[in-house]
């Protein structure tokens, strides 16, 4: 599987990304500057977490403005799969690739630590090495993670089974960790080739790590580019 | 043109800042506080000089970028220079 992560000014999670990639791909990534204007051909296109642009205007709003993204935007319509975690997800919205944004968690406090999550659809590229209903363990970091999205788009997205994941558990140890609405953690795009998410699986792919429950995300796109 | 984009939180979304800010208020001794909601000014130069093109163009950047129509809403305002 050939995989391409794109790097803006402020991403810092892109290095962690890269190594899961490589790890479970046996492919390093290529890496893809937010200036440039193409992205070569790739089975998966990846937005890493971090704090682009310093998080100026609202958090993804000026990287989803970035050269590179029409590029991404392109791919995504052709088909290409796309995720974003955590910033990734952030630009995703701000560019109107996925629906609703994130806004500042309902704490007013930075998250990071473990949660629960809850695999909502395994009908994606992205999930169905998972079982429907199983709890993973995660890690999240973020500020801004505090889902929003209008009734109308939210009630949508829960008839067309596009709410890939969301926050489970009591508090302690699980729950909600930003506020977000109907305790979304991860949502697809209606063609279902686009996935943003605030937790960080490739940060959960090996022992070393903690554990591997991250790791079942990248082995089912690995597995259904193989096939 | 001199132009003023102001952008507000949509009612019924829930500001977290802006009720930080009023507890801090609060605690600052000012008790009649009801509410807060926390927005964004931009102060804008811009070279078109015709109003109602300037008017739609600074519209065009409000919807495009300068708020997220999910959760805000903007209002424009041109601002005549002193000079004009």
């Amino acid at each position: 599987m050939k995989s391409a992560v794109i790097v803006f000014p402020g991403s810092n999670r892109d290095r962690d990304m890269i190594a899961a990639l490589e790890k479970i791909s046996g492919h390093a990534p290529a890496t893809v500057w937010h200036a440039d204007t193409d992205i070569p051909p790739v089975d998966l296109i990846v937005l890493p977490g971090g704090f682009s642009y310093g998080d100026y205007l609202r958090s993804g709003a000026i990287a989803a403005r970035a050269p590179i993204m029409r590029a991404v935007a392109e791919r995504a319509a052709a088909g290409v799969p796309v995720l974003g975690v955590c910033n990734g997800f952030q630009i995703l919205c701000e560019a109107g690739l996925l629906p609703g944004m994130l806004m500042r968690n309902a704490s007013l406090r930075f998250v990071c630590r473990e949660v629960l999550l809850r695999i909502e659809t395994t009908q994606s590229i992205f999930t169905d090495r998972y079982r429907q209903g199983e709890i993973i363990r995660c890690p999240v970091a973020h500020g801004d993670g505090n889902y929003r999205v209008d009734e109308a788009t939210l009630a949508r997205l829960k008839d067309e089974d596009r709410v890939a994941f969301r926050y489970a558990g009591a508090s302690a140890g699980g729950g909600n960790p930003n506020g977000s609405i109907d305790a979304i953690a991860g949502i697809l795009n209606d063609r279902r080739n686009v996935l943003g998410m605030m937790p960080h699986p490739e940060n959960l792919i090996e022992p070393l790590q903690g554990g591997t429950d991250g790791r079942r995300l990248f082995e089912s796109v690995l597995e259904r580019i193989a096939a | 043109m001199k132009a003023v984009v102001t952008v507000t939180l949509k009612s019924g979304v829930l500001d977290p800042q802006g009720k930080a800010i009023q507890s801090a208020l609060g605690s600052l001794g000012f008790d009649g506080v009801g509410s807060i909601r926390q927005g964004k000014i931009f102060e804008i130069d811009i070279a078109e000089t015709d109003p109602a093109r300037a008017a739609s163009e600074l519209k065009d950047m409000a919807e495009k970028l300068l708020a997220n129509m999910v959760i805000e809403n903007y209002r424009v305002e041109l601002v005549q220079g002193m000079d004009e």
